[in-house]
């Protein structure tokens, strides 16, 4: 789960991680009362939105009074803010971060990461500014290890490459393992403070924050699966959280084929195999293990209320714990619920794959049986083409 | 002598009185798997499956010389379970549990370290010795004794490329699920080590996702090793869109992980055969196999 920057700041604020004043406002009026109240000389507009390289797209702007404040939050306020990590279609801005603006004598780029590869927590550090980061251009890369809610590494000499007096560098190290605890405690696959800026009065402040939590933790984190509900209706996310909820991942595409798969290796595998046949999958899906049979007619329902679909690939492997016959009660279930006025081609496999058959025919659902996956693809794809002609 | 566990392996199952392991346990024992006990704490002194259940790893041990323990324990408290059983000197521990939380896993990644205890999982359908024993929780109706040894990343595949062997007229030697989380135990390239070194095993399949570096950390140790044995891949998920989650932690699109694309390139570097499509990996192999002998 991905958080604001706000939300971001504020959590980390909890470790001892200095951030800048500022508050969040969701118009242009609110924007210039928020900067009135901070009460000082420059501030900075910043569009709240998740992916990155805001500044780039506009997203952040310098304002010397309040009132211009107001004018440049109500210009971002409601506009979807383009960067070159959103995509072309770009992400809706709803609410800015109004922050007073802070002198930098150098920044930093400080993250707390998972190391997949490695299986450790990682602290990388780097000098922005590479001029002057004398042999440290890749940073320094950091092992940490978990000891209990918090982070052991050698943070002293994580800061010593950058020439700081005694004093700083000791300051600096103090910040990192600040960003390890945080890590930490919060669960988080990513804390990312970039810049990290030392001040002329010396402090090193988070001016920038992103934190990932692994979503997997959020049962330990109830404040702050809580701002899910606050972030949901972005994007595409309500559909897909309200699928999680039914242990379905889910993924709405803008093919014309939609795909009802489970295990996510045989998910990606059916993606794969419908664009060799030439096809185009309306959706991702990956029915996982947990699901019942009456949340697959909630993933199934998805299908067959889309109106892009042409025809509907059914590609089940059943294993050990999802088996095939719950599929097929899912998609008959589904199927008296919504109907469904495209072709079905199946292709069941696995465990109980003829019972399962025997289940869809007693709902009545009308299916084009197919011996094999490769078969299947073509088969959907071919009905998708005739039903487009 | 199979790969991993063969049907000596004495097994005790954690969390064993819960309604999931009831069931794929009580098919476990159907295929012969010998389950000598289960771990449940607060539950010691009481029998289930009609085998002993114990409140620690320790006591289950002692009383059963166990070696292999499957772990199936809920999310919240998976770590630590399997910490506990790697603090017994269990040497073949199994985690199905999904959605274990990725530091729990770096905790019991450093618990590793300096051990006995290999790790198979977590998000782990487990291994499968058909013909020997079973410890998971995957189908076995379409599995044969065979010379193919199996390491995938992902279960409901595994299921699909093990009946394609089979339907191949090969067969399996074993099957092993590193699971689909970023943070697991044995890695694709230590099951390759395992193949390579069991005589049962005459041709290894790969079967590989977007994410991570598990194929390429195998494609560099296939490179090194140069083994006569053939070995084939699959790699899905090069048409995966764009976006945060697949199912699998692991499997992401995003940022620092690795494509369907490179993963291919550097098995086939190494000299892997890349079966053409997912339905043709059985057939493959076949070929591979053929060429070989």
């Amino acid at each position: 789960m991905n958080l604001h920057e706000f939300q971001a700041k504020e959590l980390l604020t909890r470790f001892g991680i200095m951030i800048p004043r500022g508050r969040l406002a969701a118009s242009g009026a609110e924007a210039a009362s928020v900067a009135r109240r901070l009460n000082v000389r420059e501030f900075v507009v910043k569009a709240q939105i998740q992916a990155g390289e805001r500044a780039a797209g506009g997203g952040i702007r310098f304002a010397t009074s309040p009132d211009e404040v107001g004018t440049i939050a109500a210009e971002i306020i409601g506009r979807r803010l383009m960067t070159n990590q959103t995509g072309p279609a770009g992400e809706e801005v709803r609410w800015v971060y109004i922050e007073e603006a802070v002198p930098v004598v150098r920044s930093f780029y400080c993250a707390a990461v998972v190391d997949r590869s490695r299986g450790q927590l990682i602290l990388v550090t780097r000098d922005r500014d590479d001029e002057r980061s004398a042999g440290c251009g890749d940073g320094t890369v950091l092992p940490l290890e978990i000891v209990g809610s918090t982070a052991r590494g050698d943070f002293d000499r994580a800061a010593s490459p950058f020439g700081f007096e005694p004093v700083q560098r000791s300051l600096f190290a103090k910040r990192l393992s600040q960003i390890a605890e945080a890590a930490v405690s919060l669960d988080a696959i990513l804390v990312e403070i970039s810049p990290l800026a030392l001040t002329p009065s010396g402090d090193f402040v988070a001016l920038d924050a992103k934190v990932t939590i692994d979503d997997h933790a959020l049962f330990r984190h109830p404040d702050i699966a809580a701002l899910q509900d606050v972030n949901e209706g972005e994007d595409n996310d309500s559909v897909m959280l309200a699928a999680d909820r039914h242990q379905i991942n889910y993924l709405k595409l803008d093919g014309d084929i939609g795909v009802v798969v489970n295990g996510a290796g045989l998910a990606l595998a059916t993606l794969d195999l419908l664009h060799q046949a030439g096809g185009r999958a309306a959706n991702f899906m990956d029915i996982r293990t947990t699901a019942t049979s009456l949340d697959i007619a909630y993933a199934f329902g998805l299908i067959a209320t889309n109106p892009q679909v042409r025809s509907v690939l059914v590609n089940v492997h059943g294993g050990g714990m999802q088996r095939c016959d719950t599929i097929a009660d899912g998609i008959g279930i589904a199927f008296r619920r919504f109907g469904c006025s495209v072709p079905i081609v199946v292709r069941l496999a696995g465990n109980n794959a003829e019972f399962a058959a025997t289940r869809l025919k007693s709902y009545g659902v009308s299916v084009v049986e197919t011996a094999d996956m490769w078969q299947a693809v073509n088969t959907a794809v071919q009905l998708a083409t005739l039903k487009a002609a | 002598m199979a790969v991993l566990a063969t049907k000596e392996t004495r097994v005790i199952c954690q969390g064993l009185t819960g309604r999931a392991a009831t069931y794929h346990v009580g098919r476990m024992v159907a295929y012969g798997t010998q389950v000598v006990g289960g771990v449940t704490p607060g539950k010691g002194g009481r029998r289930h499956l009609d085998v002993p259940v114990f409140d620690t790893v320790v006591e289950a041990v002692a009383a059963t010389g166990a070696t292999a323990s499957l772990v199936f324990v809920p999310p919240a408290s998976a770590a630590d379970a399997m910490i506990e059983a790697i603090d017994a000197g269990i040497e073949l521990l199994v985690c199905v549990t999904e959605r274990v939380p990725v530091l729990d896993m770096i905790r019991v990644r450093q618990r590793l370290q300096g051990s006995r205890t290999r790790l198979v999982g977590p998000n782990s359908q487990g291994i499968l010795v058909p013909g020997e024993t079973q410890l998971g929780v995957m189908t076995t109706i379409n599995a044969c004794k065979g010379p193919v040894g199996i390491a995938s990343r992902s279960a409901s595949l595994t299921s699909e490329i093990v009946a394609q062997t089979t339907a191949a007229g090969l067969g399996q030697s074993a099957t092993i699920g590193v699971g689909g989380d970023p943070v697991h135990g044995v890695s694709l390239a230590d099951c390759v080590r395992l193949f390579l070194e069991d005589p049962a095993t005459e041709g290894i399949i790969l079967i590989g996702e977007i994410g991570g570096t598990d194929e390429e950390e195998a494609a560099a140790l296939i490179k090194e090793l140069k083994p006569e044995k053939p070995i084939v891949a699959i790699v899905v998920g090069q048409n995966a869109p764009q976006q945060r989650r697949m199912g699998h932690a692991g499997a992401l699109a995003a940022g620092q992980m690795g494509s369907a694309k490179a993963k291919m390139e550097a098995l086939r570097e190494a000299g892997v055969v890349i079966a053409p499509r997912a339905d043709l990996v059985g057939v493959t192999m076949r070929q591979a196999l053929a060429g070989y002998r």
